[in-house]
């Protein structure tokens, strides 16, 4: 029952749709049971994500955080290891994002500051993801609890700094002073004012994330290291065996991964808030969880996967602020069934489906 | 905090009961004005991250926008954020849909107000607990520091150890805040008291977290204390509950939280952000709309303490007296109740 048995289209096209299709069936349910019409909100989510100019670069402002950490959480999938902790490494990432906005703003234009931004994010996230790789590597600590540990090591020490060192003097508000035009990057909607973003957050960050797709893609399939950590995803054994080091490459995955998650805060922190606050990650690392396994770990089903959450974020926000009886509360059902039937539920339709294609793919066989 | 934007009608009184016994007495001949200026106005709330029913803040907002709908059959809109962006989205979608006024609830509201007031001029927006500098924004502040106090005097009067509790939410300078005033209240009682301070964490998970709370409170009943504060949210119910089970006492904050341990809440100390919100929609109603601050303190009515059926056996007449006259000397001004904010430092 592998995925062999079926052509690429109806394994990467197919399935997804149909896992799709059952989440929101079942959504359509839960809306019937609050007393709202499903198809009414249907049309609102999609309208709202995707019908206006405001909304695709809503749904494009939060697709971007979620390909970071997608992406995050992928790199490392594809070494065996399960980092939870892009909660915590986003936030930290923040900090470097931060920092190099403070020192440089007032001196010069955002395209100076932004390289300093990604080195100082990734730089950050991969620290952060440092300790709990290491001592998976060498401690045989697992990732799951010590990444997790790790999110609320990092929000106490935000809370701490914020509180405490970045403050601006005379505020109650936890968070650092606003940066100048030197540490904002341009909204898209000032680059492409046709496409009408109006005042949606969505950002150059978008197409950083893109590149960091490209360059993920490049580094899992195109080197040396990509398919060490593969091999060493697929058999650990085997990989020790063939002489990949299991400790580099623990480390190095890890570190790559929190560098990825540390990123997305330069969409946050630069491109949209421009200024670190306190709790800004608010479940992106944990909905890139979701992504990644949407995504089959591979850069461009993340890039989908990241566009879909994206659009049940801002369309979930529409539909709450429409239909006030939907809270979000029931949007984050929604999105929790689109994980259980796309995630946990992924192998529910495949035998059905492989027993669909087999006889005709049978026949031609028998006819050649 | 700068000089206050005395109000006309603040100086008197804004019990929202009064206003109603005259609203009725006038209901004939303000019916049809009232009629057809409540068509007139779309009022809107904005929740911070808490939402809704979070059984403190929030749910203040809420009970008093309820109330106004309920009092003059004002439809209002409200919205639950989910993250940080859409603090600016929803105020905009309020705005462009012409909503006014828009009350914000949390000081995290603030960068997303004075950004979206800037835009849309023409409309009334209010912040609550924060200060927003603009010509149509109303910046509603408490005095929590005031309503401690008088609750740290009756602790400081209950208690027979000389011990008292306080237990915090997130440690944020706001609940210092509340701690401060607290701990002058109970000192200017009872000079010797021992004061137990603890903070319930650093995330806003803090607001949330019962189990804890009512471990810190019984760790400070083993410490000798027999009455507990709380200014935690959610927190704070665990923190009631511990005291209940252990036959100490415990007050409550935010909401009047007597009726949920008859007998085992001291008193609470009320954070009247739904006479704020009712206010805001009611000025904007009868077109008496200001901006501006607005600090309500014991004078105005924007903190208080509780007292119903539920404590009044707790609540002895020496006590009630004691803390009457406290509350004089502070609207006149002769106690001075000292403000975390103001130099982020407690003297006592």
């Amino acid at each position: 029952m592998n995925s062999g048995q079926l052509p690429r289209w109806a394994d990467y096209g197919l399935i997804p749709f149909l896992n799709l299709a059952a989440a929101f069936l079942v959504s359509g349910l839960v809306v019937v049971l609050i007393g709202e019409n499903p198809l009414e909100a249907v049309k609102i989510l999609v309208w709202g994500s995707l019908g206006y100019g405001e909304g695709i670069g809503f749904t494009l402002f939060y697709a971007t955080n979620f390909i970071f950490t997608g992406l995050a959480v992928a790199v490392a999938f594809h070494a065996g290891l399960f980092n939870i902790g892009g909660e915590g490494q986003a936030y930290i990432g923040g900090l470097g994002v931060a920092f190099a906005c403070l020192a440089l703003d007032q001196y010069v234009p955002w395209y100076v500051t932004l390289p300093f931004a990604i080195l100082g994010s990734a730089m950050m996230g991969a620290a952060w993801a440092l300790i709990p790789g290491w001592l998976q590597a060498t401690r045989g600590s697992h990732v799951v609890i010590t990444t997790i540990m790790f999110n609320f090591i990092a929000s106490s020490l935000m809370v701490y700094l914020l509180n405490n060192i970045l403050k601006k003097p005379g505020s109650m508000q936890s968070e650092t002073r606003t940066f100048e035009e030197g540490g904002r990057l341009p909204f898209l909607n000032d680059i492409f004012p046709s496409f009408g973003f109006g005042y949606a957050p969505v950002n150059l960050s978008l197409f950083v994330a893109l590149g960091a797709c490209v360059l993920v893609w490049l580094l899992i399939w195109r080197t040396k290291l990509g398919f060490e950590i593969r091999s060493f995803g697929a058999n650990a054994t085997a990989a020790v065996y063939a002489g990949i080091s299991p400790v580099k490459t623990i480390v190095v995955t890890m570190l790559i991964s929190g560098g990825l998650a540390g990123m997305m805060a330069i969409n946050e922190i630069m491109g949209s808030q421009h200024r670190l606050l306190i709790d800004f990650v608010t479940g992106y690392g944990f909905v890139g969880i979701a992504v990644a396994l949407m995504g089959r770990a591979h850069p461009v089903g993340i890039v989908l996967a990241a566009v879909l959450f994206g659009m049940l974020y801002q369309g979930g926000a529409e539909l709450s602020f429409e239909m006030p009886s939907i809270t979000r509360d029931m949007i984050i059902v929604i999105q929790g069934l689109v994980i259980l039937f796309a995630g946990a539920l992924e192998h529910m339709f495949r035998p059905t489906i492989v027993r669909l294609f087999t006889p005709s793919r049978a026949l031609k066989a028998k006819e050649a | 905090m700068g000089k206050l934007n005395a109000k006309p009608c603040m100086s008197e009184d804004i019990n929202v009961k009064k206003l109603l016994t005259m609203g009725t007495a006038l209901a004939g001949l303000a019916f049809s004005v009232a009629g057809a200026m409540a068509a007139d106005i779309k009022p809107a709330v904005l929740y911070d991250l808490g939402g809704r029913f979070d059984k403190s803040f929030n749910e203040a907002a809420y009970t008093g926008a309820e109330k106004f709908k309920e009092d003059n059959g004002v439809e209002y809109r409200d919205f639950e954020i989910q993250n940080d962006s859409q603090r600016e989205q929803a105020l905009r979608n309020f705005a462009k849909r012409g909503m006014s006024p828009i009350v914000a609830i949390g000081f995290s509201q603030a960068n997303a107000v004075e950004k979206v007031a800037k835009e849309f001029p023409d409309l009334q927006f209010a912040i609550v607990d924060m200060v927003v500098d603009l010509p149509n924004v109303r910046s509603i502040l408490f005095k929590e520091q005031e309503g401690s106090y008088v609750v740290g005097m009756l602790a400081a009067m209950a208690s027979e150890t000389g011990k008292v509790g306080f237990v915090g939410g997130m440690d944020i300078p706001l609940i210092s805040k509340f701690a401060c005033g607290y701990k002058q209240g109970v000192k200017s009682v009872n000079a010797d008291a021992e004061i137990f301070e603890n903070m319930t964490g650093t995330t806003g998970a803090a607001w949330n977290d019962p189990v804890k709370g009512g471990e810190l409170a019984k760790s400070q009943f083993d410490r000798g204390a027999d009455v507990v504060y709380h200014a935690a949210g959610g927190t704070g119910i665990g923190v009631l509950q511990a005291a209940a089970d252990a036959g100490k006492l415990g007050i409550g904050v935010d909401s009047n939280q007597n009726a949920l341990h008859p007998g085992s809440v001291l008193t609470s100390m009320l954070k009247r952000v739904d006479i704020a919100v009712y206010q805001a929609f009611e000025d904007a109603q009868n077109d008496t709309w200001s901006s501006g601050f607005e600090v309500l303190g014991l004078k105005e009515g924007g903190v208080d303490w509780a007292l119903d059926d539920h404590n009044a056996e707790l609540v002895n007449d020496e006590m009630k007296a004691a803390v009457e006259l406290a509350s004089q000397k502070i609207i006149s001004g002769e106690i001075e109740v000292h403000d975390y904010m103001s130099d982020q430092s407690c003297p006592f």
